[in-house]
């Protein structure tokens, strides 16, 4: 079923807790934590006990689910025998309020990440947290990652401050395409926003559902604000962000670049054509047709073999046991999915990391 | 888009069928033409203190339209006035050279959204009185929607009451972008008093909810904000299925309106996926998001999306139905579907009737 080499491009460990954050984090904000009694900083994106946010058999006795290195590896790197996993750490640093707090956070997540999971498992890699409260000091965090080769991509959330393709952000792509990393943007929000274009939702499933749609808001921003054209390099990785929205949200989003281009000229290209070029999307969620000969119909309308990237989603519940490729998908697609895709995507991957 | 005229096969077999165009925006002259129906108490306040809608300009949208009233250049009436203002024009430019039968308004800038529920609610109910007198009075092809001040729920129960009924009232009208999501609670009224009046709930892209156009803030462009529509659309469609309003009025309809129709079918997909794994937390849904979905959803298809091939819009449409889709003009706007140039793809003339008018008269009640 895995494919030998197969890497697996989104798995989630989890910071077991602030607590563990103490040793990472500069004096200042490690007394911070206890003298204020700061919570753990857990997101409302993925509710601790809620079903979607780990699999019923990959919830420990005690502790958060992928909370430590051996459920890691005998849950998902054994579990599903895969060669390479990038680990997408999702503790709540995009949703803090202050500057300086968000660097101490970022910095210390990343530092926890390369000691307790880099250092130990040779197959783990893993995406530079940034502090996007700031712009430059984002920069700075990716210049200190970046010379470490097993971080192999920046992760943004789905929802922030502003649109992403916005110029103030440009930086951060400038440095990520120096340094030959992808702009992983993950499902999730700072919720310095409501999660929908229309306000609060009153229920989870809202939520969740809605990350789709602020997927394409970012896709939209990204081509429009013309971040390909001037970064032609860089890659852009949608995670768990779903991915049979994608052609007719091009076939809306095409149409309207060819009515309204003059609104934005630097767009030479249309943007399905850049999507095929500059971006990716993982696996999973699959939010699939009930069938299969309609799931061969939405594959022939992404029309790239190139686009999707193996993800299981770990400790996240999209599938049952050992299945995270759909039933459904085309068997001659397994191997570029799982194997040659992620290599083309993630430069980083090639190179030697001892 | 909308003026490229490319003859093809398809084309000229259909050119000269009967449509229902359910999509058509009449406007004012001048702010002045709703003065019959106003109070002067309303009229004093709208020239005084202007009238407040959720975002910061006095007048005009929030991002420059591509043409002046994101209108065709071709619909200024010959006499003057806003594209879209006069009758006549409509019907010589748009209304008998398409061969429309059926013609839905779609009223915009009408009070809806407005900052001040009571003003909301009487520019609105003075257009739905204009409604009758200047187009479906003069023109019996024509129906109107009853326009409603949908942030004031109660107010916008009354005014569908009001109208239950009527034979040129054929819709209740409410913008996609609200202050909440359209299922939330407050809104419910709305559609108790739309399902027990037996008319479908148009819900039209834009407006102002005071939330931005994305769940990541103000994009920059007027294109992101038209690609935009679809993404609020959908949270609206969520937030609607997920709420439960559909299990609760098994009666009523939606029609998503100039919002596309080709995201659907993923929607669909994510929706039964996440509230499989997620169920325990809507006891209240006895069916699947898609089953209340393809019980109780209808879209306009303008502005058709344009897939290269495209074939790809046939196994979209066979996914959401060929019964759902209801044949939109947009007229007098720019992003205008010619009924000519529409669907250029081989399918049967009953399919093409069906899109072109049989639906919407299924769903509006209409003999055909």
């Amino acid at each position: 079923m895995i494919s030998a080499g197969a890497i697996d491009c989104d798995i989630h460990p989890s910071i077991p807790g602030i607590t563990a954050l103490l040793p990472y984090l500069p004096g200042h904000w490690s007394t911070m934590v206890q003298t204020r009694g700061m919570d753990d900083l857990n997101s409302m994106s993925y509710p601790a006990n809620a079903p979607l946010t780990a699999r019923t058999d990959w919830r420990p006795a005690s502790g958060k689910p992928g909370g430590s290195l051996g459920q890691i590896q005998r849950e998902c790197l054994d579990g599903f025998g895969t060669s390479i996993a990038i680990c997408n750490c999702l503790y709540g640093v995009q949703l803090l309020f202050a500057e300086d707090m968000a660097v101490a956070f970022a910095r210390a997540v990343n530092d926890w990440t390369r000691c307790e999971l880099l250092d130990r498992d040779p197959r783990l890699r893993a995406s530079i947290v940034i502090p996007i409260q700031s712009v430059e000091r984002s920069v700075d965090e990716i210049e200190r990652c970046a010379t470490d080769p097993r971080f192999v991509q920046v992760l943004l959330l789905a929802s922030g401050d502003q649109p992403l393709g916005k110029r103030v952000y440009w930086p951060i792509y400038a440095a990520a395409q120096r340094h030959g990393l992808p702009i992983g943007i993950h499902a999730g929000s700072s919720y310095h926003n409501p999660p929908t274009a229309v306000g609060w939702p009153t229920y989870y499933t809202e939520d969740y559902v809605a990350q789709a749609q602020a997927f394409q808001s970012q896709l939209t921003s990204l081509i429009c604000e013309g971040v390909f054209n001037r970064y032609p390099d860089l890659k852009v990785v949608l995670l768990e962000s779903g991915w049979t929205w994608l052609p007719a949200h091009l076939w809306r989003l095409t149409k309207y670049w060819r009515g309204l281009r003059m609104e934005i000229p630097w767009v030479d290209r249309s943007p399905a054509d850049i999507v095929r070029s500059n971006v990716r999307l993982s696996l999973q969620p699959t939010d699939g047709p009930p069938d299969r000969v309609s799931m061969e119909r939405i594959i022939e309308h992404m029309k790239s073999n190139e686009l999707l990237l193996f993800s299981t989603d770990y400790p996240h519940w999209q599938f049952e046991g050992t299945n995270a490729l759909p039933a459904d998908l085309p068997a001659s697609l397994m191997r570029q999915i799982m194997v040659d895709n992620p290599r083309a995507t993630y430069a980083r991957l090639l190179e030697p990391v001892a | 888009m909308s003026v490229q005229i490319r003859p093809t096969a398809a084309a000229t077999s259909s050119s000269r069928l009967a449509v229902a165009d359910c999509d058509i925006h009449p406007a004012v002259r001048a702010e002045t033409d709703l003065d019959p129906w106003l109070s002067q108490r309303w009229r004093d306040h709208r020239t005084t203190f202007n009238a407040g809608r959720r975002i910061g300009m006095q007048a005009g949208p929030a991002y420059p339209k591509s043409q002046p009233n994101a209108s065709r250049r071709d619909a200024q009436p010959p006499e003057g006035g806003r594209q879209g203002s006069s009758l006549s024009f409509m019907q010589i430019q748009h209304l008998d050279p398409n061969n429309v039968k059926l013609g839905i308004l779609n009223p915009l800038g009408s009070g809806q959204g407005m900052s001040n529920p009571d003003l909301s609610a009487a520019i609105c109910h003075a257009t739905n009185e204009w409604q009758l007198a200047e187009w479906t009075g003069k023109d019996r092809r024509l129906k109107a929607s009853v326009v409603v001040p949908y942030e004031d729920a109660a107010a916008s129960a009354a005014e569908i009451r009001l109208w239950a009924g009527h034979p040129d009232f054929v819709q209740v009208l409410v913008l996609s972008r609200t202050a909440e999501p359209l299922g939330n609670r407050r809104y419910w009224p709305i559609y108790e008093a739309a399902a027990e009046a037996n008319l479908p709930v148009a819900v039209h892209a834009f407006g102002y909810g005071g939330s931005p156009i994305t769940s990541t803030g103000w994009p920059s462009h007027y294109i992101e904000e038209m690609t935009g529509h679809a993404q609020s659309s959908q949270a609206g469609l969520t937030s609607l299925v997920i709420e439960g309003v559909f299990e609760r009025f098994p009666d009523l309809r939606m029609i998503m309106v100039e919002a596309g129709f080709a995201w659907a079918p993923s929607l669909m997909w994510r929706l039964d996926k996440a509230w499989k794994t997620l169920r325990a937390e809507t006891p209240h849904l006895k069916l699947s998001p898609s089953e209340y979905i393809r019980r109780q959803v209808w879209w306009t298809t303008q502005p058709m999306e344009e897939p290269d091939p495209r074939e790809h819009l046939l196994d979209t449409i066979g996914w959401i139905g060929w019964d759902r889709l209801l044949f939109a003009t947009d007229y007098p706007h720019w992003d205008f579907d010619d009924p000519a140039h529409v669907l250029p793809l081989k399918i049967s003339e009953a399919q093409r009737q069906q899109f072109l008018i049989g639906n919407a008269q299924a769903v509006y009640g209409m003999v055909a």
